[in-house]
């Protein structure tokens, strides 16, 4: 803040220019694609090489088999649930943090990062000791008819789980700026709250809603260790992707379980450019705005 | 221009939004608040008290003692190694990075950015898997590894390996946002004062950088503690050597010992705890500065 | 000159080699990898002979152990696991060594007793005290309103285990008829609610999470469970008829060679047959092969008819091939 003071914006168009003023752009720039090729690319690129060795007709049998397309349904379908619940009560979740104040508030915000920080086994477990039949909901869920664990229901409960951090923490900052004159100008004009949350607010955040579900949804695709223990992996019900992967991995059928991570990495990966797309259009809105 | 607002955090606020108040009436923000506590007592506090309700289930000293069987020492040990090395590792790459890609403009920033936050969505089942693939005595380097005597697999570089994998985008997510945001102009400005490049970095970025950078390093560190997953796939799980934290966990499970594997859970749990305690310590110290400038 | 420089090298060998005869032997360390259910067995069986190996040979020895499911554990080695030794759920697991990587040679389980396995087991019920389902014998687990606890046997080597017993039970009752047997093995898989990946986490379903009428469980594994979680709460019920489980052992001949382990880790093997092997094996809930020691541990082992793989399967490569591998009969219970 100190130097800015003594430097007015000195060189004319420094914002616009390349900014090759600063040093260490090769360096870093050097290392940085140095170190992702060395962790991230080679090792990534051992599965395509191994995928590689099955022929197309056994690629595509082994990633479409009935057992395999159940799995998807599965993984596909309990994220797209668990990402839901959390694109709703994320965006409740949020709203109260920034809006309301209430006691423990400070303790509510930050316990909200505890999935990204509580080992996912950790988590399993206790799910599943929570939501078993004589866990301490499961047993007020069995005279409901309804059965958590071992059940869809199961995998859907953990990837929310797995999956709330993203929402409240995509929304929460966007939510944080938003000035509420504007909302405050729209009930002066005698707009009601719904309306002026529909016409005036929702339009500002879907952007940042719509990545942090779909960051919930792409973690919740690949999601192992905490919903083995809550799925009941039953094949074709309660097994997922991943699951299946170890399984394949058990036969000795090495080809068959990176053809499914293949598939498994593409999917995450086009989600991956959705987002970073999604974030673009969030932040040249903002601009505008 | 941010690209990402994962891991951002809180914005400095000074003053509670004490405008906002009246825009809903209060019998909506009660509903508002207890459907927030509601949904989180039963998606976050339920589960993290299980574990300590199971954990002390024998009492404190049986709670205690699991602390000091030597298989879960050894576990302990190799957690806070397997950290030791991963995170200055992920931390001097995400500083790297984040000078890169929030100083400068270059061709295919976008798609570095991808690639960066790639590990992140990729299975924690298929980040073990790849360096079966490359490392394994059937994998690509496996039989020259094998001939040289080198253990990667199995063994504890593989258990680092894996998990530098997985903690990979964390600093950087956390920096790069934070960096373009506060543009280059100090920098700029330090150099034409004659600073050199590393002087600049020091006094001028770091000092600006440091809280979110202290955020990156400590949910880093958790997720390096705390990965179950891809651990699991290159662990091997030979007892007191290549077990892990969470991979004891697991086999004290399998061993019927409850109490124990709670209670070594409930380790983890407190390490989250703790990151969290440490996470609004450094929101409060980040909102302070910026009040005070 | 050349013959005395001959001679002189010849003597100097000679001399190391008494010397390093003589020389207490460098303590040697072994790995063993094995299946979940073994844990408390090879504790008790590494203690016994490190002592027996010291007190023979003078050598120090000690052991790290590895326990999982038998396919993984498997895996792991052909990965590079370096194990010493593997003492694993069923034979295919280590003809799968064979086949990948050449750890051992095809012929392992000709190298020792009784088909390389020591000790064998069964598979039998566990269910909850006093029997409220009146399960007593595999007909019942079929029953409508039973529920079965039994993992993936896509997973773990107990898993397959049990539903071959099954499968051999309806085999023999039906006269052979496979489409009989393969109909009954639907029907009780229809009564399973939960397929936990391995057999310890089946285990930790029927006890602690209180699910399920009945766990067809190993044997030695149901002992022990009534162990852990106290004997008043459940009850052993052996079926007449069921399978000879014989988790087999052997030397992984490539790494033992490299480690220069092999005349430690064939002994530590051979040892499992001699009078205190079996008696370890008998006493942690495995059936012992030596008929003296059998004797001994009578009580705890009801008799009851036991068929093998081979006799009813043909052998477990083909067993595999027809049941359990991708398309097989197991994946076509579960076709909807």
């Amino acid at each position: 803040m100190a130097i800015d003071s003594i430097i007015p914006p000195a060189v004319p168009g420094a914002a616009s220019a390349p900014r090759r003023v600063l040093p260490g752009f090769g360096l870093s720039l050097g290392y940085t694609v140095f170190y992702l090729v060395l962790i991230v690319l080679v090792p990534l690129s051992a599965t395509l090489a191994k995928t590689a060795t099955l022929s197309w007709p056994r690629f595509w049998s082994a990633v479409t088999s009935a057992r395999v397309l159940a799995s998807y349904r599965l993984s596909f379908g309990a994220s797209l649930c668990g990402a839901l619940i959390n694109a709703v009560f994320g965006l409740v979740v949020a709203w109260t943090l920034v809006r309301c104040r209430f006691p423990g508030r400070r303790l509510v915000d930050s316990l909200v990062d505890l999935p990204f920080a509580l080992p996912t086994a950790v988590a399993g477990i206790a799910l599943t000791s929570l939501y078993a039949s004589n866990g301490w909901i499961g047993q007020w869920l069995e005279p409901l008819g309804i059965r958590a664990a071992y059940t869809p229901l199961g995998v859907t409960i953990a990837l929310t789980f797995i999956g709330l951090p993203f929402v409240v923490r995509t929304v929460q900052p966007i939510l944080e700026d938003l000035d509420t004159q504007f909302e405050q100008a729209a009930r002066s004009l005698g707009a009601s709250r719904w309306q002026t949350f529909r016409r005036v607010v929702f339009p500002e955040i879907w952007p940042a809603l719509l990545t942090g579900f779909a960051l919930a949804f792409a973690r919740g695709l690949g999601e192992y260790g905490s919903v083995v223990f809550i799925s009941g992996n039953m094949p074709m019900r309660t097994e997922i992707t991943p699951l299946l992967i170890i399984t394949k991995l058990e036969q000795y059928d090495y080809a068959g379980a990176t053809a499914i991570a293949v598939v498994m990495l593409a999917a995450s990966f086009s989600l991956l450019l959705l987002i970073n797309l999604l974030q673009r259009w969030t932040s040249s809105r903002h601009v505008l705005v | 221009m941010a690209s990402t607002v994962t891991f951002r955090l809180a914005k400095p606020r000074a003053t509670a939004p004490a405008d906002a108040a009246d825009l809903e009436p209060a019998w909506i923000r009660r509903v508002l608040v207890s459907v927030t506590l509601g949904f989180l007592v039963l998606f976050l506090f339920l589960p993290l008290a299980a574990v300590f309700v199971e954990a002390l289930r024998k009492g404190v000293s049986v709670y205690l003692a699991t602390f000091l069987q030597s298989d879960t020492l050894a576990a302990i040990r190799l957690t806070l190694l397997t950290a030791a090395i991963a995170v200055p590792l992920n931390v001097v790459f995400g500083v790297a990075a984040a000078w890169a890609i929030a100083k400068f403009e270059f061709p295919g920033k976008s798609v570095l950015t991808t690639l960066i936050d790639l590990p992140f969505a990729v299975s924690p089942v298929v980040s073990g898997l790849i360096y079966v693939l490359l490392f394994g005595a059937q994998g690509w380097f496996g039989p020259w590894l094998s001939e040289h005597h080198v253990k990667i697999i199995f063994a504890v570089p593989g258990i680092v390996l894996a998990t530098i994998f997985v903690t990979f985008p964390f600093v950087a997510r956390e920096l790069i946002p934070l960096m373009q945001a506060q543009g280059s102009d100090e920098e700029q400005a330090a150099i034409m004062l004659g600073a050199s490049g590393w002087q600049t970095f020091r006094r001028v970025t770091l000092p600006n950088v440091k809280w979110g950078l202290l955020y990156g390093v400590i949910l880093c560190n958790a997720r390096a503690m705390g990965e179950f997953g891809a651990v699991s796939v290159v662990s091997g799980h030979v007892r007191g050597m290549t077990n892990t934290v969470p991979l004891q966990v697991e086999i004290l499970y399998n061993e019927y010992n409850f109490v124990g594997a709670f209670a070594t859970a409930s380790l983890l749990a407190l390490l989250a705890l703790a990151t969290l305690g440490i996470k609004s310590f450094i929101e409060w110290r980040t909102q302070r500065d910026t009040a005070a400038a | 000159m050349k013959t005395s420089l001959r001679f002189c090298l010849l003597a100097a060998l000679v001399a190391v080699s008494t010397w390093t005869a003589h020389a207490a032997p460098q303590p040697v360390t072994l790995l063993n990898v094995s299946y979940d259910p073994t844990r408390e067995l090879y504790q008790d069986y590494n203690a016994a002979f490190a002592k027996h190996w010291k007190a023979t040979q003078g050598q120090d020895v000690t052991f790290n152990q590895s326990h999982g499911g038998s396919g993984k554990q498997a895996r792991a080695v052909i990965d590079g696991l370096e194990a010493d030794v593997v003492t694993l759920g069923l034979a295919y697991d280590i003809d799968a060594l064979a086949e990948h990587g050449g750890l051992v040679p095809k012929d392992w389980q000709k190298r020792l007793p009784d088909n390389s396995t020591p000790y064998t087991s069964t598979i039998v019920f566990l269910v909850r005290k006093g029997n409220p389902k009146k399960i007593k014998d595999w007909p019942d687990v079929v029953r409508p309103g039973v529920q079965v606890i039994v993992p993936n046997p896509k997973t773990s080597g107990g898993a397959r285990w049990a539903y071959l017993a099954a499968w051999g039970y309806a085999l023999q009752a039906n006269g052979n008829d496979a489409g009989k047997a393969q109909a009954f093995v639907t029907a009780m898989y229809k009564n399973v609610p939960v397929l936990d990946s391995g057999a310890r986490g089946s285990t930790t379903t029927f006890a602690q999470r209180n699910i399920g009428d009945v766990l067809l469980a190993w044997e030695n594994e149901a002992h022990l469970a009534q162990k852990e979680f106290g004997a008043d709460k459940f009850e052993i019920v052996t079926p007449p008829v069921s399978v000879l489980a014989e988790p087999p052992v052997s030397v992984v001949d490539k790494v033992a060679d490299k480690h220069g382990t092999r005349a430690v880790a064939q002994a530590y093997l051979e040892y499992l047959y001699s009078p205190e092997g079996q008696d370890i094996a008998g006493r942690n809930f495995y059936r012992p092969r030596n008929p003296k020691a059998a004797e001994k541990y009578a009580a705890q082992f009801p008799a009851l008819k036991l068929f093998t793989v081979d006799e009813l399967f043909g052998g477990w490569a083909k067993c595999q091939k027809t049941h359990f591998d991708d398309g097989g009969v197991f994946d076509q219970i579960y076709k909807p």
